[in-house]
This record gives structure tokens, C-alpha cells and sequence, in this order.
């Protein structure tokens, strides 16, 4: 069965502090030409929908979206959004990939591929060949992997059974403190000393002992640091079990949680990549995965072309 | 008394028979509540405060008990009431709100082996008690409901929090009530099974803690375990009986 996060009835009650900006951009000064092998790949997550068109294996244009309760309309909804204002149709491209949880159905796909694969070939295009670790923490799992200097995934190690330190899992915090998400690391680090992390490590208990903790009088802030800090703690256990060998970036949606990222950090005891400036656009880490996809897309389309 | 992480529950002996029960919800403040607990068991015995030869206190709050100079694990009660009421009990499966523990025991109802989760909500009740709000199903509705289906419908999660969008889903695919009532006392059997594995499945079987008394659990754990397991009258006062009974023996023992 497909997982999906709905709004439930609480959170339309309030403001929809979960909610994140969907938007997509194309590369400007990059033109493509018929001749170019124009690729796609179309990351449908569990919570959010990515899709990146690339020219001859190079990033062009991208959009991020919401998925919704139906797999192959959020897969056609991001794609043709990405492909705005770049004067392509769906038609023009010569292979897409589809990755993510929802990858089989991609109706437009002419193939699907595991997006373990496309995270460890999406971060290093990304960031490049020294990147070896990889922690990709998406909307109902966290995976942390470990690629070579091409990109290719060597072992990886998942959680998806639990929903501890998933972009989920966080949502529900957003929700619990009326923070909206994409504030949520910016606030964690508002502490000046950094609390204890929360005990529990389930979010379903975690929520109540945070709902104990803002009784006895902590500030959102500290609640938050508090349990950012057992998540954290929690992801980098991850990263520990597959082995940690530098460079580490994190991808998917919480790569922009400053508050984790700063976090893992601290644990670790190792600097993450920065994202790299990139004709003057940042690349998103969001899209690693739909990036990888598409240089999936390019080297299948060119083996189908030698026969 | 057992001080449970929702109510606090009270038992009162006399010559090794209950004679009163009482009960009262945790809140804030364990201790009050289990002095409400204890009031409303002695009502019922028809007995004082200063009646009571020994308390002996038990369950996840037990350090905050008043009256009580002596406790008792929760394994360590759970065995000895199961086996006071099933002499012939060697596995006890014990399914509170927060909490789930498997215990074995010997013929002499001492605890010999025992598995623990406290850490994830899924094996717990309050897995039930997330599912039924995300259903707006009553709790006490869930079990009933669930014995109406034939089939059940299918729940991945193993988590509480993805489990509420599971139920969210199927209910807009317009999957009947029950079929998805069943899937979720299915999902939580198989947690509580799995767990009961670990510790090797004895008979006879015994299932008390407060969620033994839904049916529709009873019904999903006995299929899931193979085994027809056997719930005690009042499932939810084991812990509190256990500890009674404990007090009996520190009592005898000259311990007070």
C-alpha cells in the first residue's frame, strides 16, 4: 500500500504549518538545441515531488512539489512545471527515469530506478567526487549510503519503519509548536545552551514528553533544539553504521534544516559539503535524486542508441 | 496499586480473594491518583485505610505511590497474578497504554525471561487509541467493529505517526470501517507477536494489561500467535493483583 501524508483534521484547524514552497526554476543564459539529448528524471517522494530536465547530462531546469494522493498526476503536475518556460514538451525529451518512493508509477517513465541509486549519483554531480557519504533524509525514511568517486552506491543502510527523524516525523513537531517547517532549524539553534535531547525516541511519545516539557515551562525554542538534537543523534547513528568516510552531504528535504544539518555536524565531528554555487543558481539538494535520474536517463538513452 | 502510565488501579485482598477494585486516571499527579484509586477499592471492600495490613506498589510510576513501603517489577507481578489465576501460565503478554512486556514464568509463578517495549508507541496502546481518532471510530467501538470483517485491509506502518496517514488513505479510497479496524488490530498483533517470539511462545498463554480487553486485539493476536491465549476477568487489575499478592507474602514474611 501506498504511504501518504494527508492533512488530518487538526492541521486544517490551525494554520498549515507543515506546508513548504513549491517552485521551479530554469537555468538562465542555457539554451538546448534539438540535436542535444534532453533528459528527465522524475523523483516522486513519499511528501515531496521533484522532477530536473537535463541538456546532453547537464542540469537545466527543476521543480518541487507537494505529491499528492495520486502518484502519476503529482509525477505529470512536476514534470510539466519544470519543463514551463523552457519551451519543451514532454515529447521533446529522449528518456526519463523515474526514482522515489512512487516510481512505478511514473507514467511517463521509460524506466524506473531505486532512489538510493539516484541519490548517490545525483550528490556527486552535485557536490562532486569526494563526496562518499551520503545521508538522504526524505519525507517517510532516512537513508544513508555509501557511493565511490563515480557516484555509484557501494552499500546503504535505510529506516523506513519508523517515523523518528523522517521529514514527517518533524512536520508533526512544526504542527505541535506552530512553527512553520521551513523555520523549524533557524529556531532550533535560538538556544543559548543546547538542552538534553528528548528521551523518547518515538515520535508518537516524543510529542507527548515535548507537550510535558512546554508545561513545565521550557520555551518552544529549547523543545525544539531538544528534540532536533535526538534526531540528529538519531541520523548520525545511521551514518555511523554504514561507515563514515568523508566528504558526507546530506540530501532531500531536510538538508535544509540548518538545525539538524549543525547537529549531525556536532556528532559527527565533520563538516558537510556546502552546496557549491552553480552558474549563480544553487543547486537544491532536494532534487539530488530527480538529478540523478536524469544522468540515469542520459547514459540509458546513449546505450539505446549504439544498439 | 499498579500506577500505570494512564490510570492507576488499586486491589484489595483479604485471605488472598479480591474483595474491592478501584480505579483512577494518572493525569499530572500519580500519587493523588492513586490514592482516588485506592479510596475507591477500599469503598468497595468496605474497609479503612487503617484496615489494610501492607501495600506493595507496582507499575511504570511506582516510586510516587503513597502508603506503599515495598514494590514489585511489573514482570514480577504480571507472573504472579497470571498464575494465581491460571496456575498452568507460562507466558503472560501484558499490553498497556505506553507499554508492552512479555514474561515468562515458572510453575511456582516466578519470572524466569522477559522482553520489554516502551521505546515505540506502535506496540502499545496508544497505537489503538491513534488509530481510532484517525478512523472516528470510538475506542471502545474499534474491537467489535473490526470482528464485523471478513477480510482486512492492508496497513503497512509499523509507526504510529504513518500509520494515522495509512488509516487517512484508505479511508478516502472508501475501504469499509471494519476491514480497516481489523488491518490496524492486525498491525499491532503482529508488533506484540513478534516481540511474545523472542521470549519462545509457552502455553498456556495469557494476555492482561488494559488492552486485553479489546476483543478485536484478542481475536488479531490469536490468530497472529497461532495459539488460543487466555484473558483473566478484570485483564487491566493484573498488575494491581500482583502486587496485592506480593504484599500478602511481605506481610506473612513479617515485612511490612
Amino acid at each position: 500500500m501506498q504511504r501518504r501524508t494527508e492533512i488530518t483534521s487538526q492541521t486544517i484547524a490551525d494554520k498549515e504549518f507543515w506546508r513548504w514552497s513549491e517552485y521551479h526554476r530554469v537555468i538562465t543564459g542555457k539554451k538546448w538545441r534539438s540535436t542535444d539529448i534532453l533528459t528527465a528524471g522524475v523523483d516522486v517522494g513519499s511528501v515531496g515531488s521533484k522532477a530536473a530536465v537535463m541538456i546532453n547530462g547537464e542540469a537545466y531546469a527543476w521543480a518541487i512539489t507537494r505529491t499528492g494522493s495520486n502518484s502519476p498526476d503529482s509525477a505529470t503536475k512536476v514534470l510539466d512545471w519544470a519543463l514551463k518556460d523552457t519551451g519543451l514538451k514532454v515529447g521533446d525529451l529522449k528518456f526519463i527515469v523515474g526514482t522515489g518512493y512512487g516510481r512505478v508509477n511514473v507514467p511517463m517513465a521509460n524506466k524506473a530506478i531505486t532512489e538510493i541509486a539516484c541519490h548517490g549519483k545525483g550528490a556527486n554531480y552535485i557536490w562532486g567526487p569526494t563526496v562518499r557519504t551520503v545521508l538522504d533524509v526524505g519525507g517517510q525514511d532516512i537513508k544513508a549510503i555509501r557511493i565511490d568517486q563515480t557516484g555509484k552506491v557501494c552499500s546503504f543502510l535505510m529506516n523506513d519503519k519508523c517515523a523518528a527523524g523522517t521529514g514527517r516525523g518533524m512536520e508533526v513537531f512544526a504542527d505541535l509548536l506552530k512553527i512553520p517547517i521551513e523555520q523549524i532549524g533557524e529556531i532550533s539553534l535560538k538556544v543559548e545552551e543546547e538542552p538534553p535531547p528528548v528521551s523518547c525516541t518515538c515520535v508518537a511519545f516524543a510529542k507527548t514528553e515535548a507537550m510535558g516539557l512546554l508545561r513545565k515551562g521550557w520555551s518552544k525554542e529549547k523543545v525544539l533544539a531538544a528534540y532536533t538534537r535526538a534526531m540528529a543523534i538519531r541520523m548520525a547513528n545511521l551514518i555511523n553504521r554504514v561507515g563514515l568516510e568523508r566528504e558526507l552531504v546530506i540530501t532531500g528535504g531536510q538538508s535544509k534544516n540548518k538545525g539538524i544539518v549543525r547537529r549531525i555536524e556536532k556528532v559527527l565531528e565533520i563538516k558537510c559539503l556546502p552546496m557549491p554555487r552553480w552558474q549563480d543558481t544553487g543547486l537544491d539538494p532536494m532534487i539530488a535524486g530527480a538529478l540523478g535520474a536524469a544522468l540515469f536517463a542520459k547514459s540509458l538513452y546513449e546505450k539505446a542508441q549504439k544498439g | 496499586m499498579d500506577l500505570g502510565t494512564q490510570k492507576v488501579k488499586a486491589v484489595v485482598l483479604k485471605d488472598n480473594m479480591v474483595v474491592g477494585r478501584g480505579q483512577a486516571y494518572s493525569g499530572f499527579d500519580p500519587t493523588s491518583a492513586a490514592k482516588a484509586a485506592v479510596n475507591a477499592s477500599l469503598k468497595q471492600a468496605n474497609a479503612q485505610l487503617t484496615d489494610v495490613a501492607c501495600f506493595v506498589a507496582t507499575g511504570s510510576s511506582m516510586e510516587l505511590a503513597p502508603y506503599a513501603k515495598s514494590t514489585v517489577s511489573m514482570m514480577g507481578a504480571d507472573a504472579k497474578a497470571a498464575t494465581y489465576r491460571f496456575p498452568k501460565a507460562r507466558t503472560i503478554i501484558d499490553v498497556g497504554a505506553e507499554e508492552a512486556r512479555a514474561v515468562k514464568c515458572d510453575e511456582r509463578g516466578v519470572m524466569t525471561d522477559f522482553v520489554v517495549n516502551e521505546r515505540c508507541a506502535a506496540g502499545a496502546g496508544t497505537f489503538i487509541e491513534a488509530m481510532a481518532r484517525a478512523l472516528e471510530v470510538k475506542l471502545e467501538e474499534m474491537g467489535p467493529l473490526s470482528l464485523k470483517a471478513e477480510r482486512a485491509s492492508q496497513i503497512n506502518a509499523s509507526c504510529v505517526i504513518f500509520g494515522e496517514s495509512d488509516v487517512v488513505s484508505l479511508i478516502h479510497r472508501q475501504e469499509p470501517k471494519a476491514e480497516i479496524a481489523r488491518a490496524i488490530f492486525d498491525a499491532m498483533a503482529d508488533r506484540i507477536s513478534s516481540m511474545v517470539h523472542r521470549l519462545g511462545v509457552n502455553p498456556e498463554v495469557i494476555l492482561v494489561g488494559g488492552v486485553a480487553k479489546d476483543p478485536g486485539f484478542v481475536s488479531s493476536l490469536n490468530r497472529k500467535l497461532s495459539v488460543k491465549v487466555l484473558v483473566p476477568e478484570y485483564p487491566d487489575f493484573n498488575g494491581a493483583l500482583g502486587a496485592a499478592l506480593t504484599a500478602v507474602n511481605r506481610c506473612k514474611g513479617g515485612q511490612k
